[in-house]
């Protein structure tokens, strides 16, 4: 294989692998804090594209205004925002009861949740996908990057998530608010004893965490038709990738997930029909050799 | 002078086990009292229970005339301007020693300057970017220390500060509580070294299965000296 094909297939790789990040970054904050794997990431992660959507192609007629658009840029900034604030309700009202009991009981609710928004989608949406018309005048057409030509959105989708996801990991490893938040993931009622108000920061943290899902569902609408299910497909990898970089590590979460973009891309290169399953092969051996994951820590 | 902290009838539980059986105390501003007992008597649940840290209780506690008992804790920290060092000390591994110091919020004025602490415990200032897990014992307690009174707090909840601790630490801990209590900050120690607890208390309370077995003042701690150790003798 020449080294121009190994290349292009780092990049295809990368620009799935960015999307194996977010989600699993948003997963590994939530987490960390609140001790709930959130099986209604995938979910939130299909509503945020929804959002874009229904933004662009919907809200207006629905308004009786059939030429207004709201854009995409404007839907990287609402998506996230209202999923967000989605995410916060279902903390603040439905999980937050939950905590005094077993960690399984969290596990359900957000699994009952995917599925219920799963279900109003498919009963008013097209299972097989929408494509999504909105992608920017500016991001469209494509780029020659020496060993390849490169659609122009997907290597911005790249950049963007990489600078979101190490800005997310500056804020909670560098900073005096990520400082407060990586307290209160080791000793919550000390954090709070000092008179930090750990309830709200802990919907504040699910709600970002669950943005983070939605703007990853921003930006893969123009790539990925937007559709029901899409979250539900994309999330059993996810988890998998979050089993093999090991809850709890904010970098080990965003370097598992550009890594493994990376090696089902080459894969798809070397030996295409192992493309779909070398995740989960990675994590069977993993997790025989290192249950607590790449960057997790054994207890 | 005002009280500053007055329990009442303190009934605290985890879970389904009932530790605290009606304590009373009150603190006046300026005063260093000490909690004293055995192992299990109580003392630490007694500090958890004003910061709202048990899973239930009940009772009055009132901080500087407002009662908190149903307030969540991290209300009832800045109701009383309460700087907490807890018996495990909560050092948090991940955040460097100058993360754990700017933890805390503050909470009122007077506190010391990054600075001030720095020249108290020298070594601190020394491994200001070490984590926490990188510090010795006598260095992960003056941290503890140091991080409550950046904070401006009025009163301190301190638990057996000097438990394991070598000689010297122990001594520069005394003199830290000493200018604490000049600066006139409201102490209430929790100790099983009487030997540092007295001279530096107004007060000391005896602890025995979840209630006050005896109140000693200051003056009267050379006389019921035996008493007191009876108590603390298992
Ligand atoms: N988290 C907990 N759950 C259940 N019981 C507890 C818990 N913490 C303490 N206890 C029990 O409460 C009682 C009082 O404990 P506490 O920690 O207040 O004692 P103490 O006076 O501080 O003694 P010391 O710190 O010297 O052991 C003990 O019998 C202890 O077993
Ligand atoms: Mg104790």
């Amino acid at each position: 294989m020449s080294l121009n094909a190994i290349l292009a297939q780092t990049m295809l790789g990368l620009s799935q692998g960015v999307f194996y990040a977010m989600l699993s970054l948003g997963l590994a904050i939530i987490f960390g804090l609140l001790n709930v794997i959130n099986f209604a990431h995938g979910a939130l992660y299909m509503l945020g594209a929804f959002v874009a959507l229904i933004g662009y192609s919907y809200l207006g007629p629905w308004l009786g205004q059939p030429d207004w658009h709201m854009g995409f840029w404007t839907a990287l900034v609402v998506s996230p925002l209202l999923v967000g604030g989605l995410g916060m309700l279902i903390e603040r009202f439905l999980l937050r009861r939950l905590y005094d009991f077993d960690h399984i009981y969290g596990l359900l609710l957000t699994f009952g949740i995917a599925l219920i928004l799963q279900g109003l989608f498919a009963n008013y949406f097209n299972i097989s996908g929408t494509p999504y018309p909105g992608q920017p005048e500016s991001l469209s057409g494509i780029v020659n990057l020496g060993f390849m030509y490169f659609p122009k959105y997907r290597l911005f989708a790249i950049l963007f998530s990489i600078v979101v996801c190490f800005a997310t990991w500056f804020v909670i490893e560098r900073t005096s608010l990520g400082a407060v938040l990586r307290a209160g993931v080791e000793n919550p009622k000390l954090v709070e004893a000092f008179g930090i108000n750990v309830p709200r920061m802990v919907t504040l943290t699910f709600g970002f965490g669950v943005a983070l899902a939605a703007l990853a569902g921003v930006l893969a609408a123009p790539i990925y038709s937007v559709s029901p299910l899409m979250g539900a497909d994309l999330i059993i990898t996810v988890f998998a990738v979050v089993v093999i970089g090991g809850m709890g590590s904010i970098l080990g979460a965003i370097v598992t997930g550009l890594m493994l973009g990376l090696v089902q891309g080459l894969t798809q290169a070397v030996y295409p029909p192992a493309a779909n399953t070398v995740i989960f092969f990675i994590m069977v051996v993993v997790l025989l050799i290192r249950p607590a994951g790449l960057f997790g820590k054994v207890v | 002078m005002p009280e500053l902290l007055a329990i009442e009838n303190l009934h605290a539980w985890y879970g389904e086990s009932h530790i605290l059986h009606g304590i009373e105390l009150s603190v006046a501003e300026g005063e260093v009292i000490t909690l004293l007992g055995r192992n299990g008597a109580g003392r630490t649940t007694t500090l958890k229970a004003i910061l709202g840290m048990v899973d239930k209780r009940t009772g009055s506690i009132r901080l500087n005339g407002r009662e908190v008992i149903k307030e969540p804790t991290h209300k009832i920290a800045r109701i009383g301007m309460l700087g907490y060092c807890p018996e495990e000390r909560g050092i948090f591994s991940r955040l460097t020693v100058d993360e754990n110091l700017a933890l805390p919020p503050t909470l009122g004025d007077g506190g010391m300057s990054r600075d001030e602490i720095y020249s108290m415990f020298p070594n601190l200032a020394e491994r200001r970017r070490s984590t926490g897990t990188q510090l010795s014992g006598g260095e992960q307690q003056m941290l503890a220390m140091a991080r409550v009174l950046r904070t401006g707090a009025r009163i301190l909840l301190l638990d057996e500060i000097t438990e394991g601790l070598a000689p010297v630490i122990v001594q520069t801990l005394g003199q830290t509580i000493r200018q604490m209590r000049e600066r006139g900050l409201t102490i209430v120690l929790v100790e099983q070294n009487f030997h540092f607890a007295a001279p530096l208390a107004d007060r000391h309370y005896i602890i025995e299965h979840g209630a006050v077995a005896e109140v000693v003042a200051a003056h009267e701690a050379e006389e019921k000296r035996e008493r007191i150790n009876a108590f603390l003798s298992v």
